[in-house]
């Protein structure tokens, strides 16, 4: 039933065919104050799904309880078939072991707003140390693969350097890399591009596009309009906590049936202007 | 800006002022300089070299020549070894204690942090000496010592007086001290940490206790190192204190000699000077190790002394140049 330590293999082979994320009902409160009211959002295998929303609308929270970085307060959240976070008998909710949720984890990678790097390993090393010290994958095989990746997101010639030595762009692509070592089935993305200079929004989000058009599952909160004009497949607009309209990409961004997605989107295409 | 002259001259460099120009009279320094100097000379002869009378000897004041003929005796060597056995395994239990402490402080668990609150407060609380002398008296409380169950089977039983020697109370007494202290260190450079480190090293599937060992703590190292040297240098002088259990260490290696020749002061000065050479040594140490652990958190690494020292040379003979470009 339990296993302690898993074999040097792909993560799990268990097929399941819906959804790739499925959350319903789902409610966080810090203390008394609830920040994720109710929340249901879905995501299918090999599509990108872009959440949008004013600052403090908890997006961002939202994204950490699909994996279970936030304890959620009610509802449920399914990556992959499975519930996030507990294992479910008989209707009741058992808490995970950590063992058990890291495993779960391993299988979602998440880019962070401020890349997160671990500043006392190399770039090489930043790549290898998950698969190397969770997946017991051998170093000459995670090595190949590290390079690999650093090629796919055109970093190759920084194989030695140490974070403090990147730009901010080079360090979310190797932040991707990290994160794609894993050999993820879903990527979490929270605003990756909105600590980076605007000259270097580009390089990062061309690396995205590609991961989405290699069939890679994507949940992206951002404010790059453009980008989920032209990646995303579905937008879900929160506020307050809530879901305000979630749907095809293009008609949720071009044709808003709320007022106050409307308004949101208006606000935010004359900023993007602005700033183009 | 078009003028021929303004593009020879070098970009950086002075570009107004091209003589030396006079600076303001300092007299002060001269009287200081003055002054200093006749201190230092008259500090060097009276402790240097000014002979007295002595019973019948004519000697230095701080009795030189008997610095001299102790400062490479054997049984001196004997207690500077010990010295530095107790500091080294009392930071030994101190660091892998304090590790130990800390974690346990900032765990999530109540009563481990709670443990870990009281230990502090206890072992910080009351002076080393007054442990030392707790633990070299512990037979008064614990005539056996009982390893098992507590209330249940015991597994070894153990007679105190033989087996807490002075140097193992002394060992305990030092280290478990240190240990309250070495906590709260290592607690604030984990507390240094930027959480989002443990929040992507569990989003790669680390579990906390990996994060911990591999992520956060090295780089806590940095904030560990410096005090953690600092550390070790006060417990090579506060392991004399174990000269009032019995355990010939260093300075109590002195006092047996001082005893009987009652040449105190110079082997007083002996035990310093031992002392200020460990010192020395364990001060270039930490240079090196807090180096190794501030990897990556400057863009390049200033060279150590001794590389620069190098480089200085090279540049005499360019031809020897053979130290890589940032070894
Ligand atoms: N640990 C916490 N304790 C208390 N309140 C919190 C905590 N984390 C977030 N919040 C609150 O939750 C709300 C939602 O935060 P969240 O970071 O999810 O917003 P967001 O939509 O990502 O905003 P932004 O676009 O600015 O990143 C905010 O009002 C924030 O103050
Ligand atoms: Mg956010």
């Amino acid at each position: 039933m339990m296993f302690r330590r898993r074999a040097a293999t792909a993560p799990s082979t268990e097929r399941h065919d819906g959804p790739m994320v499925k959350a319903a009902g789902v409610y966080k409160r810090y203390g008394p104050l609830e920040i994720i009211r109710g929340v249901d959002f879905e995501v299918q295998r090999g599509e990108v799904s872009v959440i949008i929303g004013p600052s403090g609308s908890g997006k961002t929270t939202f994204l950490r309880c699909i994996n279970h970085l936030e304890k959620i307060d009610a509802g449920r959240i399914h990556v992959d078939g499975k519930t996030v976070g507990y294992r479910e008998v008989d209707g009741r909710l058992h808490e995970l072991r950590d063992a058990e949720v890291c495993r779960n984890r391993e299988q979602i990678g998440m880019v962070f707003q401020n890349f997160n790097l671990f500043p006392h390993k190399n770039v090489l090393e930043n790549i290898i140390e998950a698969p190397r010290g969770v997946r017991k994958i051998p170093a000459a095989q995670a090595k190949a693969r590290a390079y690999e990746l650093l090629e796919r997101v055109g970093l190759s010639d920084k194989v030695r350097a140490y974070p403090a030595q990147l730009s901010g762009g080079q360090k979310q692509r190797i932040a991707i890399a990290r994160a794609l070592a894993m050999d993820p089935k879903l990527m979490l993305f929270d605003e990756p591009t909105s600590a980076l200079d605007p000259e270097l929004v580009g390089e990062v989000l061309s690396v995205m596009k590609q991961l989405a058009r290699d069939g890679m599952t994507m949940v992206v909160v951002t404010h790059e309009m453009g980008f989920a004009q032209d990646v995303a497949d579905t937008v879900t607009f929160m506020s307050d906590g809530k879901v305000v309209e979630q749907g095809p990409a293009p008609e949720v961004l071009s044709n808003p049936e709320e007022e106050r997605t409307r308004a949101f989107l208006a606000r935010a295409m004359s900023e993007r202007r602005a700033s183009a | 800006m078009t003028d021929p002259q303004e593009k020879t001259r070098p970009v950086a460099g002075p570009t107004f002022i091209d003589e030396k120009p006079v600076p303001v009279p300092r007299p002060g320094r001269w009287v200081a300089v003055v002054v200093l100097t006749l201190i230092a000379a008259w500090g060097v002869y009276t402790l240097g070299f000014e002979k007295i009378q002595r019973g019948h000897l004519m000697q230095t004041r701080l009795g030189w020549e008997v610095v001299g003929q102790y400062f490479l005796s054997p049984n001196i060597f004997n207690g500077l070894l010990m010295t530095l056995e107790l500091t080294v395994a009392a930071m030994a239990i101190g660091i892998i204690g304090g590790v130990v402490l800390a974690v346990m402080r900032l765990s999530s668990n109540a009563m481990l942090s709670g443990a870990s609150a009281l230990y502090i407060w206890f072992f910080r609380g009351t002076p080393v000496l007054v442990q030392l002398l707790f633990w070299f008296n512990l037979s008064y409380m614990f005539p056996r010592i009982d390893i098992g169950i507590p209330f249940g089977p015991v597994f070894v039983s153990l007679d105190a007086n033989t087996f807490i020697t002075p140097f193992l109370a002394a060992l305990l007494g030092l280290g478990l001290h240190e240990a309250a202290y070495m906590c709260e260190i290592v607690r604030a450079g984990i507390l240094s940490v930027d959480e989002g480190q443990e929040e992507a090293a569990q989003s790669l599937g680390m579990t906390r206790r990996r994060a911990m060992f591999r992520i956060i703590l090295p780089q806590a190292m940095k904030v560990i190192i410096p005090p953690t040297g600092s550390q070790t240098i006060g417990m090579l002088k506060m392991s004399s204190l174990a000269s009032v259990i019995t355990v010939v260490e260093l300075l109590h290696s002195v006092q047996l000699i001082y005893a009987s020749t009652y040449d105190t002061v110079p082997l007083l000065i002996v035990a310093s000077l031992w002392y200020l050479v460990v010192t020395s040594i364990l001060t270039v140490g930490q240079y090196y190790v807090e180096r190794r652990y501030s990897r990556g958190s400057v863009r390049n690494q200033p060279l150590t002394p001794l590389q620069r020292l190098r480089r200085m040379l090279d540049d005499f003979h360019p031809g020897m140049r053979q130290l890589p470009p940032n070894a």
